[in-house]
């Protein structure tokens, strides 16, 4: 799908890849590249998985893998833990003894 | 600009391009083999105490509330022997503009910044700390770049990371995520490179002077309220900058008896630099991480000297489980009212376990909380361990296994903060000094260096050489 230059979207590059990388790190994130994720303002009309330039908001110019427009936060409060409930009811019990205290 | 700009290249201009982005040549006030001025260097780059209230009651940072938490310690009191169960007290950091203490650090580094010309700052971190700065940078007009630890290597982000993204985005900061691994600084070093933008790191004299208001704060609260000075103060001890600061803050008062704790959660065995552990992690501050390598070497950081040097300070450090924080967090909930973010709650923790060793009529307080919210919270965080194949049960904690399990307490009587063994932090402090830095003729100045920077004394620091 066409993405219009001037949308707000999110890019990918590698910074380093698993070769570059420090040699005094572990072993398991020595196997993976340095990978980076901005956000801009496209500079031209493409679609995802173009390398495109996008203008940041502080005003810099990068370029990078397009991978999504319109990017969103989908971070949330979770699944429901059950355990998190037991801890309010146990801590009013030894505090407050339960029913004595209606 | 046709510079090289390999990783290699970029690395070995460190010295350069830290220099020009922080605007202070700290070689001024070395000596000696080992040795600096730490107090020539906070003096002369940092800010008098009360230019720094001035700096953040204008940005509408500090004095924040000083919150009494009564049924806590009517809990605690029943857990402990008879006559002990100190009260109990919590300075309400949450209440600063970006939600946490770290506006203090940031408020002064990004006044430094403006004063010094700067059109903007730089910051590497996955914390409060970054969010701080955005919203300072907002307040004063200045453009704000903020790199993030974030993501393992197959995309997955912490929750509580990625809300920070989105706190420093709302204050129109410009977010930076990488993957796991110290080579941010390559790409931190990259843009103050590209920008020259102020480095708005977490340890400049600036930042920890920032910190010193709330120590002062703190005095000069319980001076009004009950008359004395706090008994003890418990910190979450990460880079070492809020004990730091706090506790020069309670001297600059003159509360020279209070004993300073640090607090750190236990998170043994799991590597900071690894892919694989990243996301086993549910704390990705305040915790033994940070904690102990920058205790035990405070120059580690992204300034030649750090001005955050904890162990100059702290009388005693204590660690704390995932699963008894996280319990912690909802106890403040369900007890006090008082929704927070679970890492600040690490002190609460070992606060809550040091109380019942205290008389009843002694003070210890908690002296920072954070902010809550989606991704940054108890549920969200227990949820994602849980994702990530972390058992979460109740029973003892000290037989958590950071990374398999999660353990909350099966009754609060199973918190206890464990000591560390202080001396022990002390011999790895001076052996760092000594051998990681291939330091040979050690001169009598350094010896009284490294006792002042351990709290202890020259025959002490002579002793641990001599084992060396």
């Amino acid at each position: 799908m066409m993405v219009k230059k001037g949308t707000w979207v999110r890019i990918h590059d590698i910074v380093l890849t698993s070769a570059e990388r420090s040699p005094n790190i572990p072993e398991d994130t020595k196997e993976v590249p340095l990978e980076m994720w901005t956000k801009g303002f496209l500079q031209g009309d493409a679609v995802v998985g173009d390398v495109v330039k996008v203008r940041t908001i502080t005003g810099r110019d990068v370029k990078g893998k397009l991978v999504e427009a319109n990017p969103h936060y989908d971070h949330d409060y979770g699944r429901f833990v059950p355990e998190i409930l037991e801890i309010g009811l146990q801590l009013k019990e030894l505090l407050w003894g339960g029913d004595d205290h209606e | 600009m046709n510079r090289d700009m390999s990783f290699q290249a970029v690395m070995s201009r460190k010295s350069e391009i830290m220099k020009k982005a922080v605007g202070i040549d700290y070689s001024v006030f070395e000596y000696g083999k080992i040795a600096f001025d730490y107090e020539r260097m906070m003096r002369e780059t940092g800010y008098t105490l009360q230019e720094m209230q001035t700096i953040q009651g204008e940005a509408g940072v500090g004095n924040t509330p000083l919150l009494e938490l009564k049924n806590l310690t009517a809990l605690a009191r029943k857990l402990a022997p008879e006559k002990k169960g100190a009260r109990i007290f919590m300075k309400d950091e949450a209440s600063n503009p970006s939600g946490s203490f770290k506006a203090r650090r940031a408020a002064n580094a990004v006044y430094h910044a403006k004063k010094l010309g700067n059109k903007g700052v730089i910051a590497a971190t996955s914390g409060n700390y970054g969010a701080a700065v955005a919203s300072q940078a907002a307040i004063h007009g200045l453009k704000c770049i903020i790199v993030q630890e974030c993501y393992d290597s197959t995309g997955k982000g912490q929750p509580e990371i990625i809300e920070k993204a989105r706190k420093c985005e709302a204050y129109g900061a410009e977010v930076i995520q990488l993957t796991v691994g110290p080579e941010l600084f390559y790409t931190f070093l990259k843009l103050l490179e590209e920008t020259g933008y102020f480095n708005a790191s977490l340890y400049t004299p600036f930042g920890i002077a920032g910190v010193e208001t709330l120590g002062y704060e703190l005095a000069m609260q319980f001076r009004e309220r009950e008359g004395k000075d706090p008994d003890v103060v418990v910190c979450t001890n990460a880079g070492g900058g809020n004990l730091t600061g706090t506790a020069r803050g309670l001297i600059k008062a003159g509360a020279n008896d209070t004993i300073i704790v640090g607090a750190s959660v236990n998170l043994k065995g799991l590597h900071m630099a690894s892919d694989k552990d990243f996301n086993k992690k549910s704390f990705t501050t305040g915790h033994t991480g940070f904690g102990i390598p920058f205790s035990t070497w405070p120059d580690r950081s992204d300034v030649p000297r750090s001005a955050a040097r904890p162990l100059r300070y702290m009388d005693r450090y204590v660690l704390v489980n995932q699963g008894e924080v996280f319990y912690m967090t909802e106890a403040l909930a369900q007890l006090e009212g008082l929704e927070r973010g679970p890492a600040g709650n690490t002190s609460l923790a070992a606060a809550f376990s040091i109380a019942q060793e205290m008389e009843k009529d002694q003070i210890i307080v908690v002296q920072e909380t954070e902010y809550t919210g989606a991704g940054k919270h108890i549920q969200p965080q227990l949820s994602f361990a849980r994702e990530n194949g972390i058992e979460i049960q109740f029973g003892n904690p000290q037989e958590e296994i950071q990374g398999k399990n999660i353990i909350l307490p099966k009754d609060p009587s199973f918190i206890k903060a464990i000591d560390l063994e202080m001396d022990k932090i002390r011999r790895s402090y001076i052996k760092n000094s000594i051998e990681t830095n291939g330091i040979q003729n050690i001169k009598d100045e350094d010896i009284q260096f490294m006792a002042v920077e351990t709290k202890t004394t020259v025959e002490f620091v002579k002793k641990v050489m001599e084992e060396l």
